[in-house]
Parts: C-alpha cells; structure tokens; sequence
C-alpha cells in the first residue's frame, strides 16, 4: 500500500492562549473507505515526533510509524474501517508550525508562533474531520501524547466521537514529565546555534536537539529493555578506551538516534509541543477528572504497559477509575511488556486482540444505535 | 442449548435464569467474559466485568466486553450507589480476602446481589473430611492444602446465618448437584450454592 500525504488549508484557527492563526495548513493521509453510513471512521493521533504517515510505505519506501497496527486484517483493519492521521498543529512535517512562513510577516514564524496546546492541536483536527464530511467518528486512538488528545477529543467534542482509546497516556502530566521534557528544552536553547530560535536551515542548533533526544529515548525504554538490547556490550572494542570516545553499545545508539533525529524534526517545534503536553490537564476549568470527564459519551478503552515508567499505570488507572465513578462504559487493560513507553509502537500482539474486540463491539453498537 | 452445555459452569445455568431481559449487570472476577457475553448476546443486558488475571481480562477486552483489570476487592468503592440491577459473584466469594466488606459493597452498587459458592457441606467433603483424616479433597475442592486459592471455606448454613445477622434479605436461593437442582437438604447435598441477596429494605 503506497500512501500520499495530502494537504488541506483552513483560512484561521483560534487559539487558547488568545491568538488566531491564519491560513493554517494541515499534512493527512487516509487509509481504507469511508462507507455510505459513515460509521466507520477512526482517527489515530500521533505521539510528539510522529507524522501523519502512519501506515502503509511512502514514496521513498518508508514504513508508518504504526503500520504493525494500522492496515489490512491488523487492529485497525482497513478492510472495515477509514483510517485518519494528521500531522499536529505545531509540528513539522506538513502541518502549519514553528517552522511555517507566517503569511502576515513573509518570515518564518520561529519563537514568534503563539504558544499552543493539546485542545488547538484537536480544534484543528476537528476541522479536517468536518473537512472529510465525517459527522461522528466511530473512534479517536492515539499513544503517549496521541492519547491525550484521544481524551481532550472525548470531552470537548463529545457528539463527534463514539470510541476513545488512549495508550499509555495520562489525564495531565506529572512534575517527573513535565522535568524530563524542560530537561529536553534546556539542552535546545542553550545551544549556542539556537539564536533565539533563528537558527539557518543548514545550521540547527543540532547538538542540543540531540541531547534532547538522547534523554528522550532512555524515558521510552526500560531499565529491563535496554539491558536485554545493550547490557554492557562495548562497542567495536575489546576494552576500555580510557578516553570519551564510544565505549558502550547503549552510548552508540543514543548518539546515533540523536544525530538521526535532527535530520528529520525541528527543534522550534520540539519546544512548542512538549510545551503543550505540559500545558495538558484534562481537569482544567472542572473540579474533578470525573467532572470533566462526564461530559463525553464515548465508551473508553484505556491501555497501559506495565514496564512503562514514563506514563505509568497509576495514571492510567487515575482515568479509568474517574469513568467508573460516573459507571461509564470503559475497560481497562494493563498490558505487560518490557518494552516501557515504547511498547505501544513495538510490543502489539495483545494490544491488537484487545482493539480489535473493543472496535468490533462500538462499531456494531454505532450501526444499531444509527439505525 | 442451555447456558450450561455453553459454558460448563453449574452455577452459570441459574444465574442467567434470575438475570432479566436487559439489566445493568456487573460480574466480579469476570474471567474470559463469557457469561457477560452470552448474557449480552441472548438477554440484552449491559454487562461490565471485573477480573485481576491479566490474560483473561485481555480475553474478556478482546471479546468486547467492557472488562476493568484490577482487584475487585480494592476496585469496588468507585462505583456509584445502585450502579447496577446484579452484581455477580459467581464461585469467588471463598477466595476474597474480605467477602463480608465485598458483599456488602455490592449491596451498595448494585440493586441486588447474586453470590454462588461452593458447598464446603457436602457430604462428599464431610466424608472426606473424616475418613481421610486430611483437609478434604474432592472434584469441587480439588487444591491440596498449600495450593489451594480457597481461603475461606463456607457452607449453605453459614451463609444463611450471615445474610440473618448482616441484614441480607435472601429474595431467592437455589442448590445444584452436579446439573440438577436439588430441593431438600441442601446443606449437605448441593454441591453448589447461589443466593440472590438485597439490602434489607429499612422498615
């Protein structure tokens, strides 16, 4: 399956901090057939680096970044189902961002794009999803940030959405998240070549998005994965170097994972967007998580890993026990891995079975309720 | 096909015989699903489970049914107040830690409760019991001593007389031999017991 990202421009979009944007653009792909009755319709929401090429193999032959979930006879079958993904607002691989011409000015917007949020990123998506004449989507997924936007979907267009299922994610972020993702930040700015933000195409400020990154990948990993993949293997050497050259496997991938990373994201938008998972409290405006939650009408289905230490399950459960106390139709699983935040790109086998049962369920309810 | 011929389980037969055409019904240590499933697929009824064994909730989630992975003595105070028409406890009730406090929480949740145990009374354990000489050993109480998840071993007469003292009305009771319902002295012939219990309506 060869996919094309297409594009789509929306004239404005209002922003929560107060500012509108114009002209914003926004990078989707779509696989499967969206039916008759219009039923059957997902929208997957991607994690912080992610894209809108989540499934199938691109022009250049690149996998999506869940095409092991997304595809013929896999947990969102294409055979059954029209599957949505856009790049977020905000982000920088298609859709309007940090690294955007502001139309008003001719310049790139830089540290002068408005501060956004979970909430923006999901206004915009609900525009491409009135775009695409979707009324009701049959449901919303998405891992890690894309389950939060999973959840601000559920509760700020309730009508819209008939499933939800977040993965690995969290209701609002923590003081551990929030310190890891301005760890990320800091290492961004205080590189001398970040000037502010305007930074020269062929001089990013690549050193500190690496370091970014680095620190990014041990939180997706766990102590057990990372001593299965690296223990204390040297790399390409007998011994000790006694000097800071590459010594250690583990040291090798994360250095190559860091360089890789700055061919392909933006450190402008590595600042905007891990802001805005800070900026993310489901309960913000509500006295309780209950209370905010009530407003959605989704059945839920919450997925969390059990050597997932980055977004534990404590938070997930925090979710699902809100859903109870208002007895909302919602199941929970804690799935077990080793893989840690990452098992919900890597480890799918049971996660498969699980979305698969629950999609069968709202969709056949989705069609009864339609008829 | 009767319930039992599906499921091979003697108490699922009566408890989808007391269940009514489309209740609110939660099932506690749900395992795969199955009675919430059939029970949605014959009766309508809007089921949810509760099961702390990973790989049944799994297949419970996986079969559609709306499953809460967790401990159900720990998980059972979210709830709010009459959630449910039944909350089942089906042959779990001599492995809780707490059973008074998880019956009581399901008289809380739910309008009435439906608890089936197995009978330690039977004449089968008694005669094991006293010829054996050893912790009784029998198809319904398989376990040896130390493997057993039975920590809390209880007879049709014991429950009765906790239902008098707790303040549980008893709305209906039926005992199972092997697939047939027994009537008469049930204490020491039913192999298996299941109460339909409510709160007793204050007066």
């Amino acid at each position: 399956m060869i996919t094309e990202t297409r594009f789509v421009r929306f004239d404005s979009l209002e922003l929560d901090c107060g500012e509108t944007l114009p002209q914003v653009q926004v990078a989707y792909e779509t696989y499967g057939e969206l039916n008759g009755a219009k039923d059957n319709a997902i929208l997957i929401l991607h994690a912080f680096t992610g894209d809108a090429h989540a499934a199938g193999i691109d022009h250049d032959g690149k996998p999506g970044w869940w095409a092991n979930m997304i595809g013929p006879g896999k947990a969102f079958d294409t055979n059954k189902y029209f599957v949505i993904c856009s790049n977020v607002l905000g982000g920088c691989r298609g859709t309007t961002g940090p690294s955007s011409v502001d139309p008003r000015t001719g310049r790139r917007y830089g540290l002068r794009f408005p501060v956004i949020t979970i909430g923006d990123m999901v206004r915009l998506q609900k525009k491409l999803v009135d775009h695409l004449g979707i009324p009701r989507l049959l449901a919303v997924a998405g891992g890690s940030m894309g389950g939060m936007q999973a959840l601000e979907w559920a509760v700020s267009y309730p009508e819209a959405v008939e499933a939800c299922i977040p993965i690995a994610a969290t209701a609002r972020h923590s003081a551990q998240q929030i310190a890891f993702n301005e760890t990320g930040r800091q290492a961004i700015m205080m590189d001398p070549d970040f000037n502010h933000g305007d930074y020269a195409d062929d001089r990013p400020p690549a050193r500190g998005l690496a370091v970014a990154r680095m620190i990014g990948h041990i939180t997706y990993m766990s102590d057990e994965s990372m001593r299965e993949k690296f223990g204390r293997r040297l790399r390409n050497r007998e011994a000790f170097s006694f000097a800071f050259d590459i010594d250690f496997e583990v040291e090798s991938y994360l250095r190559y994972r860091g360089q890789q990373f700055v061919g392909r994201f933006d450190a402008n938008s590595y600042l905007y967007i891990t802001k805005a998972m800070d900026y993310f409290d489901l309960t913000l405006g509500y006295p309780s998580l209950a209370a905010s939650l009530e407003r959605a009408t989704a059945r839920f289905l919450v997925i969390s890993f059990t050597s997932d230490w980055l977004y534990p399950s404590y938070q997930s459960l925090e979710i699902v026990n809100a859903l109870r106390s208002r007895n909302h139709d919602v199941t929970y699983c804690e799935l077990t891995s080793n893989y840690g935040h990452d098992a919900f790109l890597v480890d799918v086998a049971e996660q498969t079975e699980v979305i698969r049962g629950f999609l069968a369920r709202c969709h056949s309810e989705f069609r009864e309720a339609g008829r | 096909m009767k319930v039992r011929e599906v499921l091979g389980r003697g108490d699922y037969a009566l408890i989808s015989a007391l269940i009514p055409e489309g209740a609110r019904v939660l099932d506690l240590g749900c395992g795969d699903g199955a009675l919430l499933a059939w029970l949605k697929e014959n009766k309508r009824v809007e089921g949810r489970g509760i099961e702390i064994r990973p790989e049944l909730a799994q297949r419970a989630a996986s079969r559609g049914v709306p499953v809460y992975q967790g401990d159900l003595e720990l998980s059972l105070g979210e709830y709010p107040d009459l959630a449910f028409d039944f909350v089942i406890l089906s042959q779990t009730v001599q492995e809780l830690r707490r059973p008074l406090q998880v019956i009581e929480q399901m008289l809380r949740i739910g309008r009435h409760g439906i608890v089936a145990f197995p009978n330690f009374g039977h004449w089968r354990v008694r005669l094991n019991h006293l010829f054996s000489g050893r912790a009784p050993r029998t198809p319904l109480f398989p376990h040896s001593w130390h493997d057993s998840p039975n920590i809390h071993f209880l007879t049709v007469l014991d429950f009765e007389e906790t239902a008098a003292e707790r303040n549980w009305r008893i709305e209906k009771r039926l005992f199972l031999s092997g697939h047939s319902q027994i009537r008469f002295a049930p204490n020491w012939r039913a192999e298996v017991a299941v109460y339909q219990i409510c709160r007793q309506a204050p007066r």
